[in-house]
């Protein structure tokens, strides 16, 4: 009973935090059709700007309750920064560019921001665990839990219902998704195809980065956390099928549950279990969940 | 006399558009088939079935008395079924005899070619002879990509045709080709498949074409066969003239 | 056509490369096999680039290729070099052949994010794997040869020597493979897979084959390098080992079957000053000098070479 409820509520956990992490590659690559790497830069920089404010904010000795928001403000604004300066700065003169090219600039992109956080933070962890401490723990079933991880599960909600909701219901999300399904289309109805992609890959960035935030109360925000978790978001993108946001968040539930599980019943298993369903998925279907096959017509 | 190609009640359908709703043909051995149909009757996608890129949604495609429906294109190439893309399909970096090269390294070689060199000399010299039946050799260190239209379709055909099929299909083999020319690629093409004695099927546009070269007309509207007979009967048929030919075009005599 | 002179400038890499592992310093001796062991690795790269197929997850095999040498060890007590270094490809081969039939469906990004995801599982496996050391691996025998044991200096020479033919060995076989019509299907493939498929070859066949000479050639250079280095651990599997063979295919380019360890030679001449210079910011120089390569000159290193080369072919006497 009580491990059936820990892997339930572990994987609850695991997988919003999983889903907070792969919004921001999945949305990037639904619309630009760019897979990148540099994902985990931001997913970093969103730690380390988190971890760092939040250590100031402390040591200012103001109401402990505004830390929150200065957590988020401080990742909105990396990423906010990194993202339209990479997008303006070098990723637009790539576009048209074979595909695997695009990913290797990433890549380059991501060893160059990895020294330039060791630049800027050095090389010794950071450690936030104030707004993690702030809410205390509940206990669920005998099991004791800090708030915060349980509150990582509405906050996944939240954000992933309001980009849903932004996308499929306001005007300029549908124009998104014109340029998702249809790039001639959406040139023909006069949406600018460059702007929606700036905009589009900043908001990959800040979510990378919000992700990187709210993981930085639970961890200890060093060098190299971003290596790691692009492939994990890689791999839950992929479950789900890549591009869907729905399928972002069916990937990260299956995802954060067989994790969970794993280390409850086969801890052998822990650091891979979710690759290898990764490969199970795809090896039944091979566009994910969600995605769709699209043969070329001849 | 039995059937080379023989398709019963063929049906192929995207979503709720039935591109093909209902096609059954028998094709002769060393028959010339004109195909004719306007823009989007499914002649491309009866094509991409019969070759195995599609799969039907119903019917049966015998072949030389085999079942062969549902088979990928590599298997029914194997078979001696050969197309020509409307698009003509090349390998646009590489050059026009390293094209050719390579579709005649794979017709040679077996299931693992990692030994023999692609450009051995016998090899080189039955390229260029191919390329040269097809009026083309003057190309053949251009790379594909640089080519112009009509020489594309012709390389194009000639990659289609070196395992030496029994059955080609062509598909609008002179589209995009300057009216001028037409006639003269015509020929080009038909002289070097009668050599090979290939049956041929041929999707065609252009009447005059059609009249001239093919022995038998089927045509195509909305997915279903709407006349089938000799070539003069099929075009000057009311309901192919309407749905097909349109009134303004006449045959040349 | 200008006349193949591959085979022959090959032979003369090796003879110097024989004399350095005879008659150099011990540190550049040490060099050299490790760059071998890279090279053999991107050579592996370069086949499937070809294709335009980047693999990220090269590590799998060049951790299988030095885990084969650890077990071997450990399981039959063998040490003999020779045998190790045939043994480790043969499982590396094996293994790509099995997830080959998984990995030829998928192409570009796909294709290098799964082959990196396999990566990772093996990574997870061997870090949880107490028997195999976990995150610490373990000590390598020192490698023997026929014959008795000559000394750790001498070892560490003949297994350079060992690498060099090894190196040269597999470069003529790529060389030869990348002639015949599989090896001109890689552009085939990359410019059109339905022309490939309506001539009646397979492309996933085309691929797998790829893959698992690319396997073969991992596993050699793990081996290799686990003999040479003597010590293996679960970093040989995690995927930024293999982001820096993907480096050195892009810096050494696919136009030749020595661009491979040309650029692995040059990654450790690269790495050697940026440890000098700039100590603390080698991503930094890494992800620069990928950018400037993707950029400014994307067919490698080799490119420049071949440029070099063509006013002398164009004075020598036809
Ligand atoms: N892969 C596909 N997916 C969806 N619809 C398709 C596909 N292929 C063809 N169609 C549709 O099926 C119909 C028949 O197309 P097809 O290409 O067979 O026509 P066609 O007779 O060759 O026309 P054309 O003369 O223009 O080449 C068209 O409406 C086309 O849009
Ligand atoms: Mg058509």
């Amino acid at each position: 009973m009580t491990t059936t409820v820990a892997i339930l509520v572990d994987g609850a956990v695991y997988a919003s935090w999983l889903f907070l992490v792969a919004l921001g590659l999945t949305l990037t690559f639904g619309v630009m059709k760019i897979l990148n790497i540099a994902h985990g830069s931001f997913y970093a920089i969103g730690a380390y700007a988190a971890a760092s404010a939040v250590g100031a904010y402390v040591q200012a000795g103001l109401s402990p309750a505004g830390g929150y928001l200065v957590m988020a403000g401080a990742a909105a604004i990396a990423g906010v920064v990194v993202g339209y300066g990479l997008e303006r700065g070098l990723l637009r003169f790539m576009y048209g560019r074979d595909a695997v090219l695009v990913l290797l600039v990433t890549y380059a992109v991501f060893l160059i921001l990895d020294d330039v956080m060791l630049l800027i933070w050095g090389a010794n962890p950071y450690i936030a665990y104030q707004p993690d401490m702030l809410l205390g723990t509940s206990t669920v079933f005998t099991l004791p839990y800090p708030n915060y991880d349980l509150s990582l599960i509405a906050v996944a909600a939240v954000i992933g219902s309001g980009l849903w909701w932004a996308l499929s219901r306001t005007r300029r999300g549908k124009m998104l998704l014109t340029v998702i399904h249809d790039r001639e289309m959406s040139t023909f109805l006069g949406i600018d195809v460059a702007k929606v992609f700036t905009v589009t890959f900043t908001l990959g960035a800040v979510l990378g980065a919000l992700g990187g935030a709210l993981t930085a109360p639970i961890i200890s925000v060093q060098p190299g956390i971003g290596a790691e978790v692009i492939v994990l978001a890689f791999a839950v993108v992929v479950i789900g099928g890549m591009g869907s946001i729905v399928g972002a968040a069916v990937g990260s539930l299956a995802a954060g549950f067989a994790h969970a599980a794993a280390v409850h019943l086969f801890p052998q298993a822990e650091l891979f279990v979710i690759y290898a369903l990764m490969s199970l998925v795809l090896i039944v279907r091979p566009q994910g969940l969600f995605g769709q096959a699209q043969p070329r017509k001849i | 006399m039995t059937a080379l190609l023989d398709v019963r009640d063929l049906h192929k359908h995207f979503g709720a558009l039935a591109a093909v709703a209902g096609v059954s043909v028998a094709v002769a051995e060393r028959e010339v088939v004109g195909v004719i149909g306007s823009n989007g009757a499914g002649k491309t996608t009866f094509v991409n079935m019969v070759t195995g890129y599609l799969p039907p949604s119903r019917g049966t495609i015998t072949f030389r008395g085999r079942d062969i429906t549902g088979r990928p294109p590599r298997q029914v190439t194997g078979l001696g079924i050969a197309r020509s893309f409307q698009v003509p399909q090349v390998f646009a970096s590489a050059s026009v005899l390293d094209n050719l090269l390579v579709a005649i390294g794979i017709a040679e070689e077996g299931r693992l070619p990692i030994w023999t060199p692609l450009r051995r000399r016998q090899r080189v010299a039955r390229a260029l002879a191919t390329l040269e039946s097809y009026g083309i050799a003057g190309y053949a260190s251009q790379p594909a990509s640089l080519l112009p239209q009509g020489v594309r379709k012709l390389l194009d055909i000639a990659m289609a045709t070196v395992r030496g099929p029994e059955l080609l299909l062509l598909d609008e083999p002179t589209s995009g080709i300057s009216v001028g020319e037409k006639f003269a690629i015509m020929d080009t093409i038909m002289a070097a498949l009668r050599a090979q004695r290939t049956t041929v099927l041929f999707i065609e546009h252009d009447m005059e074409i059609v009249d001239r070269y093919a022995e038998r007309v089927i045509a195509f509207a909305d997915g279903v066969i709407i006349a089938d007979g000799p070539p003069q009967a099929v075009i000057d048929d009311p309901e192919v003239r309407r749905l097909v030919v349109g009134e303004r075009v006449k045959v040349a005599e | 056509m200008s006349r193949d002179r591959t085979l022959p400038g090959l032979a003369v890499a090796t003879l110097v490369l024989l004399g350095v592992a005879a008659a150099a310093p011990g540190w550049m001796v040490f060099t050299l096999v490790v760059s071998l062991a890279q090279g053999l690795v991107v050579l592996g790269l370069m086949v499937l680039w070809r294709a335009g197929l980047m693999s990220f997850g090269q590590s799998l095999y060049y951790a299988v290729g030095g885990y084969t040498v650890g077990l071997i060890n450990i399981q039959f007590g063998l040490s003999n070099a020779l045998l190790l270094v045939l043994a480790a490809p043969a499982v590396a081969g094996l293994l790509a052949f099995l997830l080959g039939f998984l990995l030829a469906r998928y192409r570009d990004i796909f294709f290098s994010m799964l082959t990196l995801a396999f990566a990772m599982i093996l990574y997870g496996v061997l870090v949880k794997s107490s028997t195999l050391g976990s995150t610490d691996g373990f000590s390598i025998l020192t490698p023997s040869f026929l014959g008795p044991h000559p000394g750790p200096d001498a070892t560490q020479r003949l297994l350079t020597g060992l690498a060099a033919l090894i190196a040269l060995l597999a470069a003529a076989l790529v060389h030869r493979y990348l002639k015949s019509t599989a090896g001109h299907l890689a552009t085939a493939i990359r410019d059109n897979e339905i022309r490939v498929e309506y001539l009646g070859y397979s492309v996933h066949r085309a691929i797998h084959v790829k893959y698992v000479l690319a396997g073969i050639l991992a596993g050699a250079g793990g081996a290799i390098v686990a003999m040479a280095i003597g010590h293996i651990d679960p970093e040989m599997a995690y995927w930024t080992t293999a982001g820096e063979f993907v480096f050195v295919a892009i810096l050494a380019g696919a136009g030749s079957v020595a661009a491979p360890f040309l650029g692995a030679i040059l990654f450790v001449v690269l790495r050697t000053y940026a440890a000098q210079y700039t100590p603390h910011l080698w991503h930094m120089v890494l992800g620069g000098t990928l950018l400037l390569f993707i950029v400014f000159l994307p067919d490698g290193v080799w490119s420049l070479f071949e440029r070099a080369c063509r006013p002398l072919k164009r004075r020598a006497p036809s």
